[in-house]
């Protein structure tokens, strides 16, 4: 099967892309998820593009672990291109506040597609967590 | 009306090939793109759920997927091999977000596993008759 790795803007690609899936976990990423981390001031961002599920969110679990070790307890985290958000995913960024919260930290989303913050309106966690259409307004607002 | 039934291992990475299957039929059947995303959720969440359950058991067997669209309804059927009355794998937040989305969901345990059976309107009765009459020959 010819391997294939794309995300339509529907995040939802027609093709199963198993091969691709497999060559990219040899490598050390998932296709259906990748992960970029950058400072701003004290702050760190990490931005998560494509689909975080029960399949791919423990890799962005591990990140945010990673970043905690490294003592970064101010994160933002940029789900400006997430596609897709399961309750797993959920999960791990309540994990992730909690860590941070344990050293006094903050963590805040960035995310303005209803379709993904609907999951956080269902269960309630839009109380919970500060939420910002962009990465500009939540730098911008203090931790 | 068709059925379409997908079996799978119960590996996390087949969550995303449920979902896919599930929303490729909810387009077909006309569904709007909001209800589109609502299916893909809450199939993928009823699909982690019984993956949880299978590897908590150690079960290799497959998860089933079944899908009927009727001529009203696309009705979803998520079915594991667990046993009835086993705990909930994940306390309550992939359940709880099936029932935040979808009106219509049961849960039934079974002695040959658990269903957990969505479903969604498609038309109405009345919509449905006048779509029929519409296309009727003169």
């Amino acid at each position: 099967m010819r391997a294939v790795s794309h995300r339509d803007p529907t995040g939802m690609p027609e093709s199963l892309s198993g091969g691709d899936i497999a060559a990219e976990e040899r490598k050390g990423t998932l296709v259906d998820l990748s992960l970029e981390t950058r400072t701003v001031g004290d702050r760190t961002v990490l931005a998560v593009a494509g689909e975080i599920d029960v399949y791919t969110a423990p890799k962005l679990r591990e990140q945010i672990v990673a970043l905690v070790d490294e003592g970064r307890y101010d994160l933002i985290i940029d789900m400006s291109a997430v596609d897709f958000l399961d309750s797993t995913g959920l999960g791990v960024l309540v994990g992730g506040l909690k860590r941070v919260r344990a050293h006094d930290g903050a963590l805040a989303l960035v995310c303005a597609e209803e379709r993904i913050l609907k999951i956080f309106r269902i269960t309630g966690l839009t109380k919970v967590f500060p939420i910002h259409a962009t990465v500009d307004e939540a730098v911008a607002t203090a931790g | 009306m068709a059925t379409v039934e997908l079996r799978f291992s119960p590996l996390t990475s087949h969550v995303r090939t449920a979902r896919i299957v599930a929303a490729s039929l909810a387009r077909q059947v006309g569904l709007g793109e909001e209800t589109v995303d609502e299916v893909r959720l809450a199939v993928g969440e009823a699909c982690a759920r019984a993956v949880a359950i299978h590897e908590a058991l150690g079960l290799e067997t497959p998860i089933v997927l079944k899908i009927d669209d009727g001529p009203y309804t696309l009705a979803v059927d998520v079915c594991d091999c667990g046993e009835a009355g086993a705990p909930e794998p994940h306390p309550g937040l992939g359940l709880a977000v099936v029932t935040g989305l979808v009106d219509d969901v049961v849960v039934e345990r079974g002695p040959g596993g658990n269903h957990v059976r969505m479903v969604w309107p498609v038309l109405t009765p009345i919509e449905a008759h006048r779509e029929e009459l519409a296309t009727r020959p003169v």
